[in-house]
C-alpha cells in the first residue's frame, strides 16, 4: 500500500518559495514570448503588371505602413514592371477581356486600343487627382516599405537590377516570400 | 480655433484621394510632439471613414473630431505617444 497522499507534504516537494519563483520565471517567459514581436507585419505577392492592376498592391502597402506595419511586396512575373523605374511610367489597360470596357472585344483587339483606353485611363487618374504609380511607389519606399523584385523572374525577363527604383530589392525568391508570408499577419497575392 | 484643443499643425490634403489623406496624415503626425494636435483638410469623402479607422488600428494616435463642411471634411487627430 502506496503512503503517498497527494496533499501531504514532503521533504522533496517545492517550497511555496520555489513555486512563487518558478511561476514567476514562466510569466516572464510568456510576455517575452507574445512581447517578443508586436509589430505587425504585411506580406503582398504582386504579380500583374496592367495599369490597373498595379494600384491595389501599392495602395495597400502604402496605407499599411501609415498604420506602422512592416510590408514587404514581392513582386514577380508582370510584377516586376511595377518597380521598373522606365516599364512602371508606361503601364497599359487591357481593352480585351474586361466586360466593364466600353467596346465589344472584337473591336477592342484592334491596333492601336489599348494604347486608347490607356490614355482615358490616365486622363481619368489625372483628373481625379489620384496618386500616379510613380507617386505611390516613392512614397512607399520613403515611408520604409520593402519591395523585392524575383530575381528568378528578372532573368526570365531579361532584366537587369539596374534597372529598378533604388531601394529595390533584387537577389530574392519563392523562400524569401514564403517566409515573409508565414510571419505575416496579412497575405494578399494580386 | 476650437475651445477644447490647440491646433499645432494644419495638413491641407484637399484633392487628394486614396490612400494619400491617411498616408500624408501619417508623415505629418511623425513630426509633431506628443500631446499635440493635427488638422487635417481633405476633400476626399473616403476620409472620414479612412481617417477614423486608421486612427483606431494605429498606434500613437487618437482621431479627437470629425468635421463634415460642404466640401471640406476636417480632422483632428492627436499625437499620444
Amino acid at each position: 500500500m502506496s503512503t503517498d497522499t497527494p496533499d501531504a507534504p514532503s521533504d522533496d516537494a517545492p517550497s511555496r518559495a520555489e513555486l512563487a519563483a518558478r511561476v514567476d520565471e514562466l510569466e516572464d517567459a510568456l510576455a517575452e514570448a507574445t512581447s517578443e514581436d508586436d509589430t505587425k507585419k504585411m506580406s503582398i505577392i504582386a504579380t500583374k503588371g496592367t495599369l490597373d492592376m498595379a494600384y491595389p498592391p501599392l495602395i495597400l502597402a502604402s496605407t499599411a505602413a501609415a498604420f506602422g506595419y512592416e510590408v514587404t511586396v514581392f513582386h514577380t512575373f508582370w510584377g516586376l514592371d511595377i518597380l521598373h523605374e522606365e516599364r512602371s511610367k508606361n503601364l497599359k489597360l487591357s481593352s480585351v477581356g474586361n466586360p466593364n470596357m466600353p467596346v465589344p472585344n472584337a473591336i477592342a483587339a484592334l491596333p492601336g486600343m489599348d494604347r486608347m483606353t490607356t490614355k482615358m485611363m490616365e486622363k481619368k487618374i489625372a483628373d481625379n487627382d489620384t496618386a500616379t504609380i510613380e507617386e505611390l511607389l516613392e512614397t512607399s519606399l520613403d515611408m520604409g516599405v520593402e519591395f523585392q523584385a524575383c530575381q528568378m523572374t528578372i532573368d526570365l525577363m531579361d532584366y537587369d537590377e539596374a534597372d529598378f527604383y533604388d531601394g529595390v530589392t533584387t537577389g530574392v525568391g519563392a523562400a524569401t516570400a514564403l517566409q515573409d508570408m508565414a510571419d505575416a499577419d496579412i497575405q494578399l497575392l494580386v | 480655433m476650437n475651445a477644447e484643443f490647440d491646433i499645432a499643425e494644419t495638413l491641407d490634403v484637399k484633392g487628394a484621394s486614396c490612400p494619400m489623406p491617411v498616408v500624408k496624415t501619417k508623415g505629418a503626425i511623425d513630426d509633431l510632439a506628443v500631446g499635440e494636435v493635427l488638422e487635417v483638410l481633405a476633400t476626399d469623402p473616403g476620409s472620414m471613414s479612412d481617417i477614423d479607422g486608421w486612427a483606431a488600428g494605429t498606434e500613437g494616435v487618437e482621431l479627437v473630431e470629425q468635421e463634415e463642411g460642404d466640401d471640406v471634411y476636417t480632422h483632428y487627430v492627436r499625437k499620444t505617444e
